[in-house]
Formats: structure tokens, C-alpha cells, sequence
């Protein structure tokens, strides 16, 4: 009967013994990594290494599990805008985005946000994107090759059209187009109209970005129009405050120092803050001699408008 | 007959079980879950969908290994430990004892199957719990997709081709040889409508006439893939699903009576 029992201890005591050498090989062998990681550091790995560029062969190559891939490029897409939008470097080229967009909608060709972020990433001007609203509207045409049903994809080009480019006519063309696809809401009819009319006017501007905010489920489109609209609300906010500015120096001769002095003398009830709670600022050199402040999450604002603040005098 | 295929069916099954084969469930489980928290902190609101994908990709991988590896062995084992002696002088058939190897791998596979998909509705359905809002975002296709099942249900029928090849390979071959001509066969499978415009491509009739015949002969897998269609909510007809889970199971039965033919006329003196 003992003789078991002692078997047993002696199991148990090798066990330890065993495991006690294993963990002191693992944390020698870790504090050898650290130690050399300390004295011969590796190059960092670059994260811009794109291993696959054709997405046809890529997608032959998946075996059925296209789909899965495609979030993975999907992943890392917005990993790169999201890591290259927040660098430091002055140089910021995206020069990925395009190329993983591609990959994931050839993957996945009904992948329906990677089409309508997409576009909206590769619209963004320089920094906070690549500025290439070309490649948006490639990339927004062959998503309504895949799907023609997809109105949504129709309105996103128009917006490119309307917001990035400027370009009125095709932004009143594309909505006229999303218009007439089956499903598609009865405002895009107006839409088309009203842009021909008032394409560049703060207030056609205000109602797409509205409409957009109105009728997306995203968190992200959604954040980013509301962005939008405080720029839109901050260029109004800018030019009353300019021509404020502007009646001050007539009644008093000279620009006011500071906004404490319209304060004290009752021309302004406080401090004017824009939509995100930031001050405004008050620079001779800025047209109208109001700017926002470049502390400010709406900064910058779109450079479209920005001519409409009138120099002060 | 049928008592006795099933005897070997059920004992297929309860090696899986003590090979512990079905710990592969515990691993997709923490899959799912960990992929759940980690989707969101990634991705702009797709979460969802990367679910779904991921969660029938897992029930792909992991039920295609297990068609394989467990079904190159099913009776290369019993001849190896010489163990298919004593089996074949008892009162049963070298074609029950193929058919309940089938039988019991399918099994095997169906349980595998139903849990993955219990599991993954049920990540789904703790996701709903957890961000309500979740039900409006998803518009594509309801968060808790009954069509998903449709997916799995292809899938099964698409492991027990997978199965039946390997078991064919299993009877005249070792699991080595075996696992790679059933992955070279699962491979070709899905690039096998390609083989049907063969003759579009070469100059040859004969060579066109052999790809044509390749294009029937060998398993067409891709129409049993519907994993991105289903995630995006398209509709799936009930007529697709027939027809394809009725080539799976036809073709299945074909390679299973193959491999009962091969294996009736191995000398085992």
C-alpha cells in the first residue's frame, strides 16, 4: 500500500521539478530576447508591404473563402488610412489605400461599405487623405457594375462630384442617375435639381450633408457628416462675425484688439465659440479678420467656401 | 444490414470522441468569441458581416481537416493495427464496413457542423444583446440570418464529398498519399469550371473532350460555397439548394461505392 503512495510523491515532486526547469528555461530565454532586442534592435517592419497586387488572381487563389480575405484586406485598408491620416509625417502619400480597396472589392465585389468608405477616404484632400476623387469615382462605378441597384453608390458619386470636386453639372448627372434606379428616394429627384440650380451654396451644401446624416446607419459617415455640417454652421458663424468685426472698425476706427473689447462693450454677450467649443480667432491676416483656430476639430475648413468671408477694412 | 452499419457508425463516431476530435469545438468557440471583441476595435462597423465570414470560414477549415485527416485513416487504421482481420470474420460485409466508416465520419462532421453554427448564432445573438442598434445597422441581411443555415447546410453536404474522396484514397493507399491526392482533389475542385471551356482554349477536339470529361469526372466544390452570398443577404432559391446538395450527396455515393468496390477485391491473406 505505501509503496504507491511514495510512487505517487515522487511523480509529484519530478512534475514540479520538471515544470520549475521549464519555466526557468522559458524566462531565461526571454530575458536573452530582451537583452539582445536591447543591444541589436531589428529594423522595424514595414507595414506598407502589399504581398498581392492582383485581386482576380488572388480571388482564384482563395478557394472559396474569398469573403474572408476580403475583410482581411477590408481590415487592413482602414488600418492604413486610419495609421497614415494619424502620422506624424509631413509626406503622407495613402499610396496603399487604392490598391487594398481594389483587392477587397474584387474579393469581394458586393462588399458594400468597402465601396462607400472607400470613396469617401480616397476623396479626402491632403493630409487628411490622398485627394484622389478620381479613383473614389472609379471605384464608386465599378461597385454599380456589381450591384446596379445600389443607388447609394450613384448619390456617393455625385457628392464626390458636388463636395470634392466641385464639379456641379456631373454632381446634378449622378443624382439624376441614382434618381432613377428602383428604390431609390423620392429627394435625389430635388437633389439633382437643386445642385444644377445652387451647386457651391452653403445651403444646397448643408441639406447633402443633412440627408446624409439623416439616412446613413454608420457611426462613421454619420461623425463625419456632422463634422461637415459644424464646418458649414462655423463659415456662417465666421462671416457674421466678420461683418461685426467689420461695423466695429467703422464706429471705432480700428480693429478691435480682442474679443474681450467687443465683450466689454456689449457687442458680443461672450467669448464666440465655434460648433466644437473652440474659440474663434481674431487675425488681421485671415479674410474678414476672423479664422478659426487651428486647435479647433473643425479645422480645417473647406477651402470652397472659404472665399465668401470678405477682407476687412 | 442497417444494424450492423450503424454499429460501425456509431463506433467511427466514439473514436472520434476519444481522439478528441471535437476539442476542435472549444477552439472555434474561443475563436469566435475573441474575434468578436477583437472585429470591433479593427474595423469601421462591419462587424457583423466579418463575423459571419469569419465563423463559416472556421466551420470550412476546421470541418475539411477533420474530413480529411480523420478520412484517410478510417480504413488504413483497421489495416495497419491489422485490426480489419478480426472485424471482417465476423458476420459483416466489406461494404457495411465501408458504408458505417462513411456513415460514421458523416456523423462525426454533423455534429461538428451543428455546433459551429449553434456557436456562431450565438455570438451573433450576444452581439444583438450587446449593442441593440446593431439590428439597424446590418441591412444587407438580419443579424440573425436564418439563411446562414442554408450556408452550413451546403457546406455538410460539401465535407461529405470531402469525405467520401478520402475514404476512396483510404483503401488503397496511406494517409499521406492519401490526405494529398484528397487535397489535391478538393483544389481542383474549385477551379473545375474552368475545365468546362477547355475547348475554348485549346486547338485540340480531343484535348477539349478530355476537359470536358475531367469537368464531370472530378468533384465541382465551388457551388457549394454560398458563404458570401448568404452574408449579403442574397436570396438563395430553394431549387439551387436541392440540386446542388442532391449532385453532393449523388457524388458522395458514387466515390463510397468506388471505394466498396476497391476495397471487396483487397487480398487481406
Amino acid at each position: 500500500m505505501d509503496a504507491p503512495v511514495a510512487r505517487g510523491r515522487k511523480g509529484g515532486v519530478g512534475a514540479l521539478a520538471l515544470l520549475t526547469t521549464a519555466a526557468l528555461l522559458l524566462g531565461s530565454a526571454l530575458a536573452l530576447q530582451a537583452y539582445r532586442e536591447a543591444r541589436h534592435p531589428l529594423p522595424p517592419a514595414s507595414g506598407d508591404v502589399l504581398y498581392f497586387r492582383g485581386g482576380a488572381a488572388v480571388s482564384r487563389a482563395a478557394l472559396g473563402f474569398d469573403a474572408i480575405l476580403a475583410d482581411v484586406y477590408w481590415i487592413r485598408a482602414i488600418q492604413h488610412f486610419g495609421g497614415t491620416r494619424r502620422a506624424q509625417e509631413s509626406d503622407k502619400t495613402y499610396k496603399l489605400l487604392y490598391p487594398l480597396l481594389d483587392l477587397t472589392t474584387t474579393l469581394d465585389p458586393h462588399f458594400n461599405i468597402a465601396y462607400r468608405f472607400g470613396a469617401l477616404f480616397l476623396s479626402e484632400p491632403h493630409p487628411a487623405g490622398p485627394g484622389r476623387s478620381d479613383l473614389a469615382l472609379s471605384l464608386l462605378e465599378r461597385g454599380l457594375a456589381a450591384d446596379p441597384k445600389r443607388w447609394q453608390y450613384a448619390q456617393d458619386a455625385g457628392f464626390v462630384h458636388y463636395w470634392y470636386r466641385q464639379d456641379y453639372r456631373s454632381a446634378a448627372e449622378w443624382y439624376d442617375k441614382a434618381s432613377r434606379i428602383e428604390g431609390a428616394p423620392w429627394w435625389l429627384r430635388s437633389m439633382a435639381a437643386s445642385t444644377l440650380a445652387e451647386g457651391g451654396d452653403r445651403q444646397s451644401s448643408r441639406q447633402l450633408w443633412q440627408q446624409l446624416y439623416e439616412t446613413t446607419d454608420d457611426t462613421w459617415v454619420k461623425n463625419n457628416a456632422q463634422l461637415k455640417l459644424g464646418q458649414l454652421n462655423a463659415l456662417d458663424e465666421i462671416d457674421a462675425l466678420a461683418a461685426m468685426v467689420q461695423r466695429f472698425a467703422q464706429a471705432r476706427g480700428r480693429a478691435p484688439a480682442d474679443w474681450r473689447e467687443l465683450v466689454t462693450t456689449r457687442w458680443l454677450a461672450g467669448i464666440p465659440l465655434d460648433p466644437s467649443g473652440t474659440p474663434y480667432e481674431l487675425r488681421p491676416d485671415a479674410p474678414g479678420g476672423v479664422a478659426l483656430s487651428e486647435k479647433s476639430s473643425l479645422h480645417p475648413l473647406p477651402p470652397q467656401f472659404l472665399k465668401k468671408a470678405g477682407p476687412t477694412t | 444490414m442497417g444494424r450492423v452499419i450503424g454499429l460501425v457508425a456509431y463506433h467511427v463516431f466514439k473514436e472520434s470522441v476519444r481522439d478528441k476530435v471535437l476539442y476542435n469545438l472549444v477552439l472555434f468557440a474561443v475563436l469566435m468569441i475573441g474575434a468578436s471583441y477583437l472585429i470591433g476595435q479593427l474595423t469601421a462597423g462591419q462587424d457583423v458581416k466579418i463575423i459571419k465570414d469569419l465563423g463559416l470560414a472556421a466551420s470550412s477549415v476546421f470541418g475539411l481537416f477533420i474530413a480529411v485527416f480523420i478520412g484517410v485513416g478510417l480504413v488504413w487504421k483497421e489495416v495497419d493495427r491489422r485490426s480489419v482481420y478480426n472485424l471482417l470474420v465476423k458476420p459483416i460485409t466489406r461494404a457495411q464496413f465501408i458504408i458505417g466508416k462513411f456513415f460514421g465520419l458523416a456523423l462525426t462532421l454533423f455534429v461538428n457542423i451543428a455546433v459551429m453554427a449553434a456557436a456562431l448564432y450565438a455570438v451573433l445573438g450576444l452581439m444583438l444583446w450587446l449593442q441593440p442598434g446593431l439590428a439597424k445597422v446590418t441591412v444587407e441581411a438580419p443579424i440573425m440570418d436564418p439563411q446562414l443555415l442554408t450556408a452550413f447546410a451546403l457546406l455538410y453536404v460539401q465535407l461529405l464529398v470531402v469525405t467520401s474522396v478520402a475514404l476512396f484514397f483510404s483503401t488503397f493507399s496511406g494517409p499521406m498519399l492519401s490526405a494529398a491526392f484528397t487535397f489535391g482533389l478538393y483544389i481542383v475542385g474549385h477551379f473545375n469550371a474552368d475545365l468546362a471551356n477547355f475547348e475554348a482554349v485549346v486547338k485540340s477536339q480531343a484535348a477539349g473532350w478530355l476537359g470536358k470529361a475531367l469537368y464531370y469526372i472530378l468533384p465541382n466544390l465551388a457551388p457549394f460555397d454560398v458563404k458570401a452570398a448568404v452574408v449579403h443577404g442574397q436570396t438563395i432559391s430553394p431549387g439551387y439548394v436541392a440540386l446542388t446538395a442532391g449532385y453532393g450527396l449523388l457524388y458522395a455515393g458514387a466515390m463510397v461505392s468506388l471505394a466498396i468496390l476497391v476495397f471487396s477485391r483487397r487480398d487481406f491473406k
